[in-house]
């Protein structure tokens, strides 16, 4: 019941604020400001409520370990293609929902100040709501479909928000990327979708599980080869997962994300919805253990990911591209620690990451509200001592991004790094050194960010500076709650999520088999490896501390002298130049041609237009047949009984 | 109640606002213009209350020919005045209704000239469709099938837009090429069985071979209808050119004869045959949704690029059709149905714009949000639904036929997949180029937003796509058992003839 209201509380509030949306159409200005006004209080006071909530039900399921599924009514039911809407709430969920929901919260209490000015806030809040609701309806899904239909729900809620200034065209474009590249994700986990049904003939979640030990050598036929069914079915939607969590390949929208609002930034593209793909595979995990191809897959992809996307953030000038390439790096720690079994772990990190890059997010958004909506980290600086409290959140968030302790990035990075350490396979040893090394720059372009935001010589204009003022209250207050969350999510939750409880916690909710013992191991790793992440932290900050504060020249020389890598990062490993090329202009080119070639030329010009164009012609020869003179028709006939006779000999003659 | 002939009412009761429509005298001229309006607004309505008997009255639990009405009619020949609905088209009519009121309303204002002429076009057309779906006759289908042609070539013609004529008479001689093949079939079924009973020729079987040619014959006549690739280029001249309720009854209804077609006939009465050319369609098909929706990318014209879309969903029904499997079958009626109400929805949509500006070159529009808000909420609300969100009926349908084909064959599955990305790409890009951006076109400053009647006319198809999105089962219902024994019969006689297996797909 309690797992009802949960779920349905934000679509109401997204209703209601949809509502008032259209009552502001055309409306005067009192009128709207009120509705402004109204809207925020709906959705706001309906998330607080739906954030309590879920400390309810994390207390009931999570920690008193009443697991259940509440269906509510047919969904679909075609054949043995059966399947229900329904709420399956077990340990896994709580803890999902416990990051959505505060955050959802908090985001939605700050953007009451970070929105203020905006003269659509209804239709904001609206968005937000519906988000939160779809992505509610994502992780209390008990069967594929469901998970497909919030999985496609934050998707349109996301482009939606990327695309909220509809006015800026790199804000629309920015949108229908994000649509499409998940789309193509979205692709795989169709078609991942169909191959269970097809070896399970189920979607039900656990009814696979139950029946997934007895299909573990079942062979599939796709496109005509026969595969290990549970690695193709594994593997097709974990391609979904890369696109909704955007790994490498299928990252690319998310940087441009970042055309949205950012308490979009923060909610979606940092604490929730990116993370949808890690809890896909964690929720999966009895499919997942029993292929260990697709395993190595996402342990690889997770660690290359984690490298890539944290060279790229080094170079970034944009505030918040910084950050959200930090995001797609974390993501693929989270998934190289499923992808060596310690599920608990990467969804531990997702837990903790949720609250302090929705924090730093939500900082860099004050930061920019400060800066009067510069985002450009060359254009500020030395700004510290104005916004100190923004100041001082921001080092928390980044304390607990890199992991110094007792921050609650600490906890759960070391626990990856450890299990990837522990899981003794060479993919495993790979994640292990890419994180590591992720881990050696995550810390420098944290504290670059730092460096260049708020110290040093302010580089912006005066009258920019005048501005600069501290966020108010309404926008402190949520980066506080994160700030508690960042500080101590680790540390007090660690025993249940990876530790000693963890096993009780999360009872059935993640299947490991007795095979894979990297969470295990990872509580028994040599003491260098415990402490590798710590120094390879410091090491980085004191390389950003040296570049940025000490030497502020240093940064450009090395741009200087290795241009080559400097171009390719900044950049991005020019991965958009290269889809330009091989899939978006092709397919402009390839239906321009096909329209007008295809269509136009051959199909119209053989077939209708040339038929008739054929018939006219014709007639007009035939017509000019008729000479009128006597012996063209005599000398025709002629020429026709000669054939006649001719024909009838032959023929007799054979 | 039911004793009455209630198909036989429904079919011809549009006729009775022709006959109002045509005694209307007045010397005034606007006086005759708004009466024939209003007669053909509540005569549809009306029908469409009427034919909701048929919603409730409805037996889900057997798949026999229900409300049959069967009279001699040309005796020497056995042919009869035969009508009925099952769950494959009981639907089809209620879809049928719904949309005409819908396009007579759509109509009120763009139409200003020769109005009673065309409202009785339309009042005819709906007769002839309903007639289509519930003929159950040889002979009778015919006739309605071949009908319909004549108010729609009307319809295009008449009130088209510049190239009209050409568009007419491109979708007439079309069209009328595949049904003269089709009238050939018809002739060699009756001069093979005797009969021209459709529900007898479902259980007859006709020798291999002939089922090859009847196929073929058949098919040629329903994949231009469809239309699938590539017969499909009528379909976009006519489109483009029609009025924009020609355009709603043309995606909303017209092209669902061809994919009903392959039910009712080619399936049930030649199955070897289907069985045998399955991976023709399957190609055909695989090939349409790909291609139109690369085409469709590429589009100036705003009714173009929804036309071609349409083709790349109709892709969708072909496939699902010879999937014969539960999902496929049902996933294709159901993608013919939501494509039905979301279709006709999208040319509704562009034509509250070009009512207004005069216009489809999507390059003319661009910032309309700002003045627009309500109109882009539902274009952006029957855009998803076009692109198969979850949540509305695009979805259930797009995704059965999927799981139906999978099974069959993954090829197919993953390059319809694959217009499914496609599809996402060119609904968001025109979406984008018509509403979003700044307004800096001069005549586009003072557009007006919807009119009440306008929201009145997407209310209605706005909800049952949602409904048929989140509880589909209102709808599937109607279908479980027909389909069911449509898959029976003909795994029974494909078991009979000893040819290929489908059982078990």
């Amino acid at each position: 019941m309690i797992e009802t209201i949960l779920v349905f509380l934000p679509l109401a509030g997204s209703l209601i604020a949809g509502v008032m949306v259209l009552a502001t159409v055309g409306a005067d200005k009192e009128f709207k400001h009120k509705m402004d006004l109204a809207s925020q209080i709906v959705t706001c006071g309906m998330m607080l409520m739906t954030a309590v909530l879920a400390v309810v039900i994390f207390v009931d399921v999570g920690l008193n370990g009443n697991a259940r599924t509440t269906e509510l009514f047919t969904w679909i039911a075609s054949g043995s293609f059966e399947l229900s809407w329904a709420l399956k709430v077990d340990s896994l969920t709580s803890v999902m929902m416990i990051v959505v929901c505060v955050v959802s919260a908090m985001v939605h209490v700050y953007s009451i100040g970070y929105m203020h000015h905006d003269p659509s806030v209804p239709r904001f809040m609206c968005y937000l709501s519906l988000f939160t609701f779809m992505m509610l309806m994502l992780i209390t899904a008990d069967n594929l479909v469901q998970m497909f239909f919030g999985w496609e729900g934050v998707g349109l809620a996301s482009y939606l928000l990327i695309g909220f200034w509809y006015k800026k065209p790199t804000a629309n474009a920015a949108a229908i990327k994000a649509f499409v590249v998940n789309r193509v994700g979205d692709f795989g986990f169709a078609l991942g979708i169909f191959a269970t049904f097809l070896l399970f003939d189920t979607v039900h979640l656990d009814t696979i599980f139950d029946a997934v030990p007895g299909k573990q050598d079942a062979v599939l036929n796709v496109f005509g080869i026969d595969f290990h069914a549970l690695t193709i079915i594994c593997l097709l939607l974990f391609v979904g997962a890369m696109g909704k969590s955007a790994q490498l390949g299928l990252h690319t929208w998310l940087p441009d994300a970042m055309e949205g609002p950012t308490p979009v930034s923060a909610l979606i593209h940092a604490a929730t919805m990116v993370t949808a793909g890690v809890f896909m595979v964690a929720r999966l995990s009895p499919m997942f253990e029993y292929s260990d191809t697709a395993l190595m897959v996402v342990t690889v992809v997770g660690g290359s990911t984690a490298i890539f996307a944290a060279t790229i953030g080094c170079v970034q000038n944009d505030i918040k591209r910084v950050i959200a390439y930090s995001t797609c790096s974390q993501l693929g720690y989270m998934f190289f620690a499923c992808g060596v079994s310690a599920y608990s772990a990467g969804v531990f990190h997702l837990m903790t990451h949720g609250f302090f890059k929705a924090l730093l997010f939500l900082g860099a958004g004050s930061v920019i509200h400060a800066m009067s909506d510069e985002q450009d980290m060359r254009k500020m600086g030395g700004i510290w001592k104005m916004i100190p409290v923004t100041y001082a959140l921001m080092w928390i968030g980044s304390l607990a991004l890199v992991g110094i302790p007792p921050f609650a990035g600490y906890f759960s990075k070391d626990i990856v790094l450890e299990a990837a350490y522990g899981a003794h396979t060479g993919v495993g040893n790979y994640a292990f050194i890419m994180g590591l090394t992720a881990a050696l720059l995550t810390a420098f372009y944290s504290w670059r960010l730092l460096f260049m935001t708020f110290h040093g010589k302010p580089r912006c204009d005066e009258t920019v500076l005048g501005h600069v003022h501290e966020s108010p209250m309404v926008m402190i207050l949520p980066l506080v709650v994160l700030a508690i969350g960042a500080v101590g999510a680790g540390y007090f939750t660690y025993d249940i999520m990876v530790g000693e409880s963890s096993a009780v916690f999360w009872g059935d909710a993640i299947m490991i088999l007795p095979s894979h013992p990297a969470l295990e191991n990872a509580h028994h790793v040599p003491a260098l490896v415990k402490y590798a992440p710590l120094i390879v932290g410091t090491i980085g900050i004191a390389a950003a501390y040296v570049m940025y504060i000490a030497r502020p020249d240093v940064p450009d020389k090395i741009a200087a002298r290795f241009q080559g890598v400097y171009q390719f990062l900044l950049n991005k490993w020019y991965f958009d130049e290269l889809y330009d090329k091989i899939f978006i202009r092709p397919a402009f080119a390839l239906g321009r041609a096909l329209w007008k070639g295809g269509d136009g030329a051959l199909i119209d010009g053989v077939g209708p237009d040339g038929v008739s164009s054929a018939v006219r012609v014709m007639a007009r020869r035939v017509s000019a047949l008729q000479t009128g003179y006597l012996y063209h028709y005599a000398f025709a006939m002629l020429i026709g009984i000669a054939a006649l006779v001719s024909w009838n000999m032959f023929t007799k003659g054979a | 109640m039911f004793d009455l002939p209630l198909l036989t009412i429904l079919t011809f009761a549009p006729l009775v606002g022709v006959l109002a429509i045509l005694i209307i005298r007045h010397d005034d001229p606007k006086v005759v213009v708004t009466n024939a309006r209003n007669v053909a607004l509540f005569v549809t309505t009306g029908v469409f209350v009427l034919s909701l008997i048929f919603w409730f009255g409805f037996d889900k639990t057997t798949a026999d020919f229900q409300f049959v009405e069967q009279v001699p009619w040309m005796e020497d020949f056995g042919i009869e005045y035969h009508m009925g609905v099952d769950g494959i088209s009981v639907l089809f009519v209620l879809l049928t209704t719904l949309l005409t009121p819908i396009c007579i309303l759509a109509s009120w204002n763009s139409i200003q000239e020769r109005v009673k002429e065309y409202m009785i076009s339309f009042l005819i057309l709906e007769t002839f469709m309903i007639g289509m779906f519930c003929a159950l006759d040889l002979f009778l289908f015919y006739i309605f099938f071949e009908a319909v042609l004549i108010p729609m070539f009307i319809i295009i013609g008449i009130w088209g837009g510049a190239r009209r004529v050409y568009a007419a008479f491109k979708m007439f001689l079309y069209t009328l090429l595949g049904s003269v093949l089709m009238l050939v079939a018809m002739l060699t079924m009756y001069y093979h069985a005797g009969t021209t009973n459709v529900v007898e020729l479902m259980g007859y079987s006709f020798p291999i071979e002939t089922q090859k040619w009847l196929w073929l014959a058949f098919f040629a006549s329903f994949a231009i209808k469809v239309p699938m690739w590539p017969v499909h280029t009528w379909l976009p001249d006519a489109h483009v050119e029609a009025p924009t309720a020609g355009s709603v009854i043309l995606a909303g209804v017209l092209l669902k004869f061809g994919g009903y077609g392959l039910l009712r006939f080619s399936l049930p009465m030649m199955p070897e045959a289907s069985v045998y050319f399955t991976p023709l369609v399957f190609s055909l098909s695989a090939i349409a949704v790909i291609y139109t929706s690369l085409v469709a990318l590429a589009q100036e014209d705003m009714k173009k690029l929804i036309a071609y879309s349409s083709v790349a969903h109709m892709g969708f029904v072909t496939i699902g059709v010879f999937t014969f499997n539960t999902q496929g079958i049902e996933g294709a009626i159901y993608q013919m149905l939501s494509h039905g109400v979301v279709s006709a929805a999208l040319f509704l949509i562009v034509g509250v714009v070009y009512d207004r500006i005069h216009t489809r070159e999507i390059d003319a529009y661009g910032g309309l949000v700002s003045r627009m808000p309500n109109y882009a909420i539902v274009f952006m609300f029957f855009a998803m639904a076009s692109v198969g969100l979850p949540g509305t009926g695009g979805f259930v349908g797009e995704v059965l036929v999927l799981v139906g084909v999978f099974k069959v064959n993954t090829w197919v599955a993953a390059l319809a997949s694959l217009g499914v990305i496609l599809g996402a790409a060119y609904t968001l890009y025109l979406y984008r180029r018509i509403i979003f951006g700044e307004l800096t076109k001069e005549n586009l400053m003072k557009i007006k937003d919807m009119s009440r009647r306008e929201m009145l006319i997407f209310a209605p198809l706005l909800i049952i796509t949602l409904w048929m999105g989140i509880y589909p089962s209102s709808f599937l219902d109607f279908m479980h058992v027909s389909v069911a024994h449509l898959i029976d019969q003909m795994e029974t006689s494909l078991a009979a003839s000893g040819s290929l297996n489908v059982a078990g797909r």
